[in-house]
């Protein structure tokens, strides 16, 4: 089977996640959108993994490691979150304008 | 064509479909639910692809642990459950999907005249030697990362618990 058609999956799932992060105003859908970004890239690593059969398997281990990053991610994300909505009580991105010029 | 390949082609077509649920649903808990349905589509596609473990971790990891963590999230912001049309700014929906398409096209091109061959399919497990690589050719970044997992955790409790500094003003 080729390649071409999985990268392209990828791609769309990557586009996808940006989408999400440009459009979505509540902040946890902006975590959910990264979180479809770091997916896509996960597909990648898998799919060059088994199109080029590493003998040391670099792939996978990279994308567990990406999973381990993004689960350290979504936590930190989400208690950024959670503080910002006990100060402000909104998670909506669009207002939380304290460092804009 | 074969019965491996019309079963892959129909996990990347659910995935494309519940990928754009995530984003363009306005229910919050419908998202969470289809980026469920997006990471056991991958660990499907990562089965197919003969790499086991990895998709057992991302089941466990990511269905397990992560989305927990969101519903938990979702539920402590107070988003509004149910259908919400203040969930999307709807004027960057015209530029968002313009750039979203742009890097779309730009990727797609890439990635069709760049790389060309053929998925490998290995018979048989491949986890015992995975650990092997892990712990000993990557175990200095194995270390580290766990490291970061640590850091992470530490940080995120002091991020969300109360500051009892300010509760005591408060009181005050």
């Amino acid at each position: 089977m080729i390649v071409q058609p999985v990268l392209v999956t990828a791609a769309a799932l990557f586009s996808l996640g940006i989408y999400g992060i440009l459009v979505r105003r509540n902040a946890v859908m902006v975590l959910l959108s990264i979180e479809l970004i770091l997916n896509a890239v996960n597909i990648n690593f898998i799919i060059f993994d088994s199109m080029l059969a590493d003998s040391l398997m670099q792939g996978q281990i990279f994308t567990i490691f990406i999973i381990t990053i993004a689960a350290a991610e979504v936590g930190i994300g989400l208690a950024i979150v959670l503080m910002l909505f006990r100060n402000r009580q909104t998670a909506n991105i669009n207002e939380f304008d304290l460092m804009k010029w | 064509m074969e019965i491996y390949e019309i079963v892959t082609y129909f996990t990347l077509l659910l995935l494309l479909f519940s990928a754009a649920r995530v984003v363009t649903t306005s229910n919050v808990i419908h998202a969470a639910i289809s980026l469920v349905f997006t990471l056991a589509l991958t660990a499907t596609l990562f089965l197919l692809l003969s790499t086991q473990f990895v998709a057992l971790v991302l089941v466990l990891v990511y269905i397990g642990a992560v989305i927990v963590l969101f519903l938990f999230g979702v539920m402590i912001t107070r988003a509004p459950l149910g259908k919400n049309a203040e969930l999307d700014n709807d004027k960057n929906k015209l530029i968002g999907a313009t750039i979203s398409g742009a890097i779309f096209l730009l990727f797609s091109y890439i990635l069709i005249n760049g790389f060309d061959g053929e998925i490998v399919i290995t018979s048989g497990s491949s986890t015992e030697l995975l650990g092997e690589i892990l712990l000993s050719r990557f175990v200095f970044p194995f270390e580290i990362v766990s490291f970061v997992l640590l850091a992470a955790l530490i940080g995120g409790i002091t991020l969300a618990r109360k500051d009892e500094a300010l509760v005591d003003e408060d009181q005050v």
